[in-house]
């Protein structure tokens, strides 16, 4: 790695030997990633090779759909993530979807709020909070003169950042995302990769990307998987022009995906 | 090209006038029954006619108050009952649907929802009747509630499919324990939808004959005591509707109208509910 960036990162998720099952169906064939602390890595890959079922297992969503099964060691900060309870995990590690999907029958600030208010946790600090998260999602400006609307009169970008926002307000360590534009338009889209750039001072974030261009604006590292291996990891400008490897140059010059 | 367009546009119109024709037929008896209600109850609408109980024949005056009250009681009962059955075991089918066991429940539940009415009643009979060895309320709404809970179960499993795995899924990703998501994220979403369809039920409830005749029975006297015969509009308008008085068939007209726009009033309610409700998700 001869990325500046790289040398001086400290390994904050160590994922070593992660395989994961559909039924029979093996989707991740012992995948073993390192990815440093408050950086962006983008997850690249054509469909089907098991971009998004890698993420969903860093918060173990991926075992929750029926037949579906992990082995392996999530290694976050020393600590062996598959041995704690997933849903302290999911605490940790938080998530944003392809679509947005925020909760309909609660106000702009309840969403904010609802990692803690569907935990029955109170929150002393609620304005505080709110703000904050909504301050970091680049939506505050947008949205503070009515917090109390329903999220469904925003529009999709906008919507897209309050999810971000109500991951972030849970204060997670990692922020994984799953395609997070791929539903929005380009300036939406242009939107959520300043804020990722901005996030990343913060947070440690791991994005699934089908998009190119994207994983080379945002990201500091990638990973080319592709029928459930990886084929190829290490710091994105490498990634993109000095591929090891002849199929990850063939994706990444656009000859197949 | 042009001929075959032509005669695609023929066809097409052909279809177009004859499923108007079709929807057409549909409304002449639905329209003409309405307008037979209306125009043959219209007259013996009075305030009295509300709050009155029913009179001998040949007396003035009459009304169908008891028929009311008791209509309103028996339902009430019977959602006691069915609300709690009915909405559980909607939302168990919703969640569990795969099991074989769900899916005999949810057989049974369409099996239930085509018996006809009267066989209900008939069971409510054996159940309560013969045993308390009297007709009462009590019969009547537990009769009524086996008529509510198989379209209540049903309905309130469709409204909370509707709720799109997305939102339990940000809820899980949050950090939610899948109980507490199911609580407050799946059955929350689907609150407005399960609202409808117990009203929708209500209305049902209160538009059944047949469970009443040989449970509840019926009753000329102002009553609410559930171990007893209770009056129902219902019951009361097939009474009137036998007998052969002219004065009891008026009443019965009278009596239609007002159980008519009880359970239209209730309909209407339920569906602007869910029309605003669907134009939230909007």
């Amino acid at each position: 790695m001869n990325d500046a960036g790289a040398r001086n990162a400290r390994t904050k998720l160590n994922v070593e030997h992660l395989q994961a099952w559909y039924g029979n169906h093996l989707a991740l064939k012992d995948v073993s990633l390192a990815i440093p602390e408050r950086s962006v890595y983008a997850i690249i890959g054509p469909s089907g090779c098991g971009k998004s079922t890698f993420i969903r297992c860093l918060n173990r969503m991926h075992e929750l759909l029926p037949g579906a099964r992990t082995e392996g060691r999530l290694v976050i900060d020393g600590e062996d993530l598959m041995k704690v309870n997933p849903v302290q995990l999911r605490r940790r590690v938080g998530m944003v979807f392809q679509r947005p999907n925020p909760f309909p029958t609660m106000s702009i600030a309840d969403n904010v709020l609802a990692g803690m208010k569907l935990n029955g946790v109170g929150v002393d600090d609620a304005e505080v909070r709110i703000e904050k998260a909504l301050v970091q999602a680049a939506l505050w400006d947008e949205v503070k003169d009515r917090l109390g609307a329903s999220p469904m009169s925003l529009s999709g970008g906008q919507q897209q950042r309050l999810c971000i926002a109500r991951a972030l307000a849970v204060e997670p360590e990692v922020l994984l995302m799953d395609e997070p534009a791929s539903a929005l338009d380009p300036i939406a889209t242009s939107r959520i990769e300043d804020l990722i750039h901005d996030l990343k001072q913060d947070y440690t974030i791991v994005i699934v990307t089908h998009n190119m261009q994207q994983a080379g604006r945002t990201s500091d590292f990638t990973a080319f998987f592709y029928l459930g291996e990886l084929v190829e990891a290490g710091a994105t400008a490498q990634i993109f022009e000095s591929p090891r490897e002849q199929r990850t140059e063939d994706y990444v010059t656009g000859k197949f995906g | 090209m042009g001929r075959r367009l032509s005669s695609r546009l023929v066809v097409n119109h052909l279809a177009t006038a004859l499923c108007g024709a079709m929807v057409l037929v549909a409304l002449i008896p639905l329209l003409s029954l309405l307008w037979l209600v209306v125009s043959k109850g219209v007259g013996g609408l009075s305030l009295g006619f509300f709050i009155h109980r029913p009179v001998p024949v040949g007396e003035a005056g009459g009304g169908v108050g008891p028929a009311i009250v008791g209509t309103f009681t028996m339902v009430g009962m019977a959602c006691v009952v069915a609300l709690p059955i009915g909405v559980g075991t909607g939302v168990y089918l919703a969640e569990h649907g795969a099991r074989p066991f769900a899916r005999g429940v949810r057989f049974l539940a369409e099996v239930l929802s085509g018996v006809p009415s009267i066989v209900l009643g008939v069971v409510a009979y054996a159940m309560l009747v013969v045993p308390m060895k009297r007709f009462s309320a009590l019969a009547g709404a537990v009769a009524l509630s086996l008529v509510m809970i198989p379209p209540l179960a049903r309905s309130t499993e469709e409204f909370v499919r509707l709720v799109p795995p997305s939102l339990r899924e940000a809820s899980l990703a949050l950090g939610v324990p899948a109980w507490r998501t199911s609580l407050k994220v799946v059955l929350r979403t689907a609150l407005g939808g399960i609202a409808t369809a117990a009203l929708l039920a209500v209305a049902r409830g209160a538009g059944e004959t047949a469970p009443l005749l040989f449970t509840a029975l019926n009753n000329q006297y102002w009553s609410l005591r559930p171990d007893q015969p209770m009056a129902s509009l219902t019951v009361q308008i097939y009474n009137y509707a036998i007998s052969p008085y002219e004065s009891w068939h008026e009443q019965a007209w009278s009596a239609a109208l007002v159980l008519l726009l009880l359970v239209g009033l209730l309909n209407l309610g339920a569906r602007l509910a869910l029309r605003d409700r669907v134009g939230g998700r909007r």
